[in-house]
């Protein structure tokens, strides 16, 4: 989970949504002229434009602000939505703007002063260079579809295991069952977080209810349970009736989790997130602070990082063949450091985070570093 | 603060200068760059300009001392020799544009919308302020990537001194860099994004911020106040003292080894205060004890700071007079150093005092000796040294193709 809710529901969609069909980047390099190259003058009054009609795919805009304000220049969309966008372009200074865009109409705006509609040119992609994307991306996020459902698949008969050992009132066998129901879940958790309804009910921890939610009534999911298993020491009818909830709201994620909007930068970007939660949640020992289970959601967040990653790995290498090395290196290295904590490299019988000192702990943590920063990149080298 | 009738350049006008490079640089990388320049920009370093990163010593050191300081001290994680000699290159280039009040890489803004921006954004819009990075190896450095006999031996282990109560987290350390600069967020800025790149290469061990500095090394300027509320180190050399500089801080090429000419040794020491007590004693002990008045800080028996101390007049155990060369057979250190205070300490006090930073030539003719010296100093009572490292520091970058450790690291030095 996260701590902070209001936050994470927009994330990964918002990043599919604004990259499903348009890329829109800056580039600093030299332009060499051609069909896709327009030159825009901006000026004071004037928004004048090489071309009006020009091939779809890459285009790049050549803008020069000739007039004496700050000046931005956009790339629109009929309905006014932004394909891409330059601001702060100085007086006397040059700019290049890239987009990828599809056969269409579209308008160029300049906006001297950076204030108002702009003033605007219509003009006409035209041709079949329609954007279309590497079709082994499109076969990543078909598997990375297929491995989400997997593990909600294989979660649910784990999580009504737990469910039936807390409606038996036995206290043992559902410690034991706990931390093994999470694991399919925090694999995948991005794409769940995305519905943004299903984490604060099945994940929430007490810190993080909203103000006015009552622990006694709000609170619900599997770290409620974790707080009776583990502090209270007690399975009451009130938990009794938690546990069904919990495999109820389970069976909802499970039956969405097919459609969640996947593209490859919202899988690179959930990669980098799972490595986020680790990082703030799981090192911290703040996620299973009464079962101290922590490094079995560790071990399953740098699991699904890993997936996102094995699928996008063929695109990234030939973007950013270092990146991909350096990746390799880290997630090695940081399942390297994880198997210290497990009796066999299968099991996910991890160590009590409560038993692992402060230099231990530091170790980590640097390791989840040394893999969160390249990862962060990751999404940068597979729309490149 | 430096007055000056001049306006100080923003970072963002900065973005002009340095030669067309850099310029086409900044361009790509800020969006907006206002080409103009300030009136005068060949004033000497007034508050808020750029200290040059070039040059046969590192910045820094001799540099007029600046007001904010963010120390950090990293441990290397890679075994790979040239991956670690790849990050002093790109920690040299980030600096390089840091100290000239760029932001680095291609920025903070204006990038690929799906990655992270190179920069992390916080010193945009704020002066270069004359932010200095000085990088220094530590002992353990020696130990890895087959560098033992390029240890220099005035890199010793520094003895255990009567009083230490050292913090192995808050000491040593594979490699340092001392960010300073007027402005505290440009340093914090700096330290951050060499962490940064540094992920996976290096981790960061301890770190320290100092928010007042204690030393001038000016002549002209006043000596700050410590947290006691002295002066001390009145006599620190100066910037300008390039006979003193000469003698006392930088490495001789006759020194040996030959990587270190033109560098030197930084000794930091976190001391803590226990000011809380100090403040409950009476003026005449407080004055007794670092063996000048509070007011002016004359030494005792004198009217003005500067005055020649007469060591003779003070206590046997007075702070000035167990420091002064003249009791260390003229041992002398640059001082450097800076206040802290990292809140509390969980029993009601603050958790404050002095990041004691020094720089000498060697420090078996320096900081060990004064120290040793310093065994029966009655200032004793109110401090203690929780965390203690020493640093070779290696010469400056020379200009464009260098890099930070190159001397060490390259087979033909």
């Amino acid at each position: 989970m996260r701590p902070v809710r209001s936050l994470h529901a927009a994330s990964a969609i918002a990043v599919a949504a604004a990259l499903a069909a348009i890329t829109g980047c800056t580039e600093k390099s030299d332009a060499q002229d051609g069909d896709h190259v327009i030159n825009v003058t901006a000026t004071d009054d004037k928004c004048q434009v090489s071309k009006k009609e020009f091939p779809a795919g890459h285009v790049e805009l050549a803008v020069e602000n000739k007039g004496s304000k700050v000046t931005e220049v956009y790339v629109l969309f009929p309905d006014d939505r932004v394909v891409t966008e330059r601001e702060n372009i100085g007086p006397g200074t040059k700019q290049r703007v890239t987009a990828e865009v599809k056969a269409g109409d579209y308008q160029i705006a300049c906006k001297p002063g950076m204030k108002g509609d702009g003033i605007r040119q219509a003009v006409k992609a035209t041709g079949g260079k329609a954007v279309q994307r590497d079709p082994r991306l499109d076969k990543a996020v078909a598997a990375y579809r297929a491995y989400v459902q997997a593990q909600a698949d294989e979660t649910l008969p784990k999580a009504e295991a737990f469910a039936k050992a807390v409606q038996d009132g036995d206290l043992e066998a559902a410690k034991k069952a706990y931390a093994p129901s999470r694991i399919g879940w925090e694999r995948t958790e991005p794409v769940a977080e995305s519905f943004g309804d299903i984490d604060p009910k099945v994940d929430v921890r007490e810190d993080g209810l909203e103000d006015g939610q009552d622990p006694a009534t709000d609170w619900t999911g599997w770290h409620r349970l974790e707080k009776a298993l583990w502090q209270d020491k007690k399975i009451g009818t009130r938990e009794k009736d938690l546990a069904g909830l919990l495999i109820k709201d389970l069976k909802d994620w499970q039956n969405r989790v097919g459609k969640a909007e996947i593209t490859p930068t919202s899988m690179a970007n959930g990669a980098k997130e799972l490595l986020d939660e680790v990082a703030t949640g799981k090192v911290t020992g703040e996620e299973e602070r009464y079962s101290h289970t922590d490094l079995v959601d560790f071990k399953a967040n740098v699991e699904g990082a890993q997936k996102s990653y094995d699928l996008l790995k063929p695109v990234a290498k030939e973007n950013d063949a270092a990146l991909v090395t350096e990746l390799d290196e880290q997630f090695a290295a940081l399942d390297k450091l994880l198997d210290q904590y497990r009796p066999t490299p299968t099991s996910y019988d991890f160590t009590s985070y409560d038993k692992v000192g402060k230099a231990d702990r530091k170790e980590l943590s640097d390791a989840v570093n040394a893999l969160a920063e390249p990862l962060s990149k990751l999404a940068a080298a597979v729309v490149k | 603060m430096t007055d000056t009738n001049s306006p100080s350049p923003s970072r963002r006008s900065l973005l002009g200068w340095g030669g067309a490079g850099l310029a086409l640089g900044a361009a790509a990388a800020g969006g907006a760059v206002a080409m103009a320049r300030t009136e005068d920009d060949t004033a000497p370093a007034a508050a808020g300009s750029a200290i040059a990163f070039h040059g046969p010593h590192q910045a820094g050191i001799a540099t007029p001392v600046q007001d904010r300081l963010h120390f950090a001290a990293f441990d290397v994680t890679t075994d790979d020799r040239e991956v670690f000699v790849q990050l002093l290159k790109d920690w040299t280039e980030a600096a390089r544009r840091m100290t000239a009040g760029h932001p680095v890489g291609e920025g903070a803004y204006g990038g690929l919308a799906e990655a992270p921006p190179d920069d992390t954004g916080e010193a945009l819009g704020l002066k270069p302020s004359r932010l200095t990075l000085t990088i220094g190896f530590g002992p353990s450095l020696f130990e890895k990537f087959d560098l033992a006999d390029r240890r220099p031996e005035a890199l010793v282990d520094l003895p255990k001194f009567a009083g230490d109560n050292l913090d192995k987290n808050r000491s040593g350390g594979d490699l340092c860099i001392q960010a300073c600069a007027d402005d505290p967020q440009v340093a914090v800025h700096a330290v951050r994004n060499l962490a940064r790149i540094g992920f996976g290469k290096v981790v960061i061990k301890w770190s320290q911020l100092g928010f007042g500095k204690t030393s001038s090394t000016t002549p002209e300027a006043q000596t700050p106040r410590n947290l006691m509320g002295f002066k001390d180190g009145t006599r620190n050399i100066a910037g300008t003292e390039t006979d003193r500089l000469e003698k006392f801080v930088w490495v001789d090429g006759k020194d040996g080894p030959s990587w270190m000419e033109g560098g030197s040794y930084l000794v930091a020491r976190r001391i803590r205060m226990h000011i809380e007590t100090w403040d409950r004693t009476s003026l005449q002990e407080q004055e007794d004890i670092f063996g000048r008045d509070k007011g002016e800080g004359a030494p005792v028996g004198k009217a003005k700071e500067r005055d020649e101390p007469f060591l003779k007049a003070m206590k046997p155990d007075a702070h000035v007079r167990l420091a002064h060369p003249d009791s260390n057979h003229g041992a002398t250190i640059l001082r450097r150093g800076y206040s802290f205070t990292d809140g509390t300490d969980g029993l009601g006090r603050l958790d404050a005092g002095l990041f004691f930073l020094a720089f000498q030539r060697d420090v078996r003719k320096g900081f060990i000796p004064i120290q040793r010296s310093l065994a029966t100093d009655a200032l004793n009572e109110y401090i203690q040294h929780v965390g203690s490292a020493l640093f070779a520091v290696p010469p400056g970058v020379r200009d464009k193709d260098d890099w930070w450790g190159r001397t060490l690291f390259s087979k033909e030095a």
